[in-house]
């Protein structure tokens, strides 16, 4: 695996948003379309044992799409991305939004911000994800959980990188 | 409703709370004196505290002592890890479409 690209993940409490930086061994243009192509966005879009299965996608301003990820039981959970703004492969804005399978909307939902830029032939995603309420987003965790052991030693730690305090 | 533990952790006396009550249970007075703070200031941070679980009443006599509920923390925090775990896993499998493409456009 590529270990020394970049990745950042950051979480601002206090403005409900999550920052994730993300460096990729291509060029900007196909890194757009991974981005901004249901055929690609299916072969990577959801986390691994899920898949992302997309019903319909009509990338541009006031378009959407409509998707699932599965998990390996057959378990959907449906999503509308809504696109708020594009400027070709530099950035595009979407409102996410969980939906049931008729896809009608859960509001509220997310703004999410991606912006995309080329360097020695390595492309740069930076993603934002501002949340109304950060509750909301445990739903995508829905069903899966992992064993973690947290010790009072390093309470004081956690709860001050949490709320971006460091 | 319940309120949003990003609220509740943002607030540095809050979190004083919390790391204050993980060592020990405390009663609201006991906390009164230990930040220095009046009855009714505790009292707020308290609620907030409550109400997004990161803190447990017990009654014990007359006196009420609230604890940590390390459960809920045990539980956001897996929230975070798993929900960037996500994302470098989706991440890797992007690199791997990515390198399959231009291998095809080679």
């Amino acid at each position: 695996m590529n270990n020394d690209l970049l990745f950042d993940f950051n979480v601002d409490k206090a403005a409900k948003t999550v920052f994730i930086t993300r460096e990729f061994n291509a060029g900007q243009s196909l890194v757009w379309d991974a981005f901004t192509k249901a055929e690609l966005l299916d072969q990577w879009g959801a986390p691994a044992p899920m898949h992302a299965k997309t019903k319909y996608m009509d990338f541009k301003v006031g378009g959407r799409r409509f998707y699932a990820m599965i998990s390996p039981d057959g378990q959907e959970r449906w999503s509308v991305q809504e696109y708020t703004s594009i400027t070709p492969k530099t950035n595009f804005k979407m409102y996410n939004t969980f939906a049931d399978k008729d896809e009608n909307r859960e509001l509220p939902g997310s703004e999410w911000d991606h912006t995309f830029s080329e360097e020695n032939g390595r492309t740069k995603v930076s993603i934002t994800i501002f949340n109304e309420s950060f509750e909301r987003m445990e739903k995508l965790l829905e069903g899966f959980r992992i064993g973690y052991t947290m010790t009072l030693a390093n309470l004081e730690n956690l709860l001050s990188t949490l709320s971006g305090k460091q | 409703m319940k309120k949003d533990i990003f609220q509740a952790i943002s607030d540095p006396t809050r979190r004083a709370i919390l790391t204050l009550i993980a060592i020990q249970a405390l009663t609201p007075n006991a906390m009164a004196e230990k930040f220095e703070m009046t009855r009714q200031a505790v009292s707020k941070h308290i609620k907030v505290l409550h109400e997004c679980d990161l803190i447990k009443l017990e009654h014990s006599g007359r006196e009420i002592y609230y604890h940590f509920n390390a459960k809920k923390m045990q539980e956001f925090d897996h929230w975070l890890a798993q929900f960037r775990q996500n994302w470098e896993t989706q991440f890797n499998q992007l690199d791997d479409l990515l390198s399959t493409i231009k291998e095809q456009q080679k």
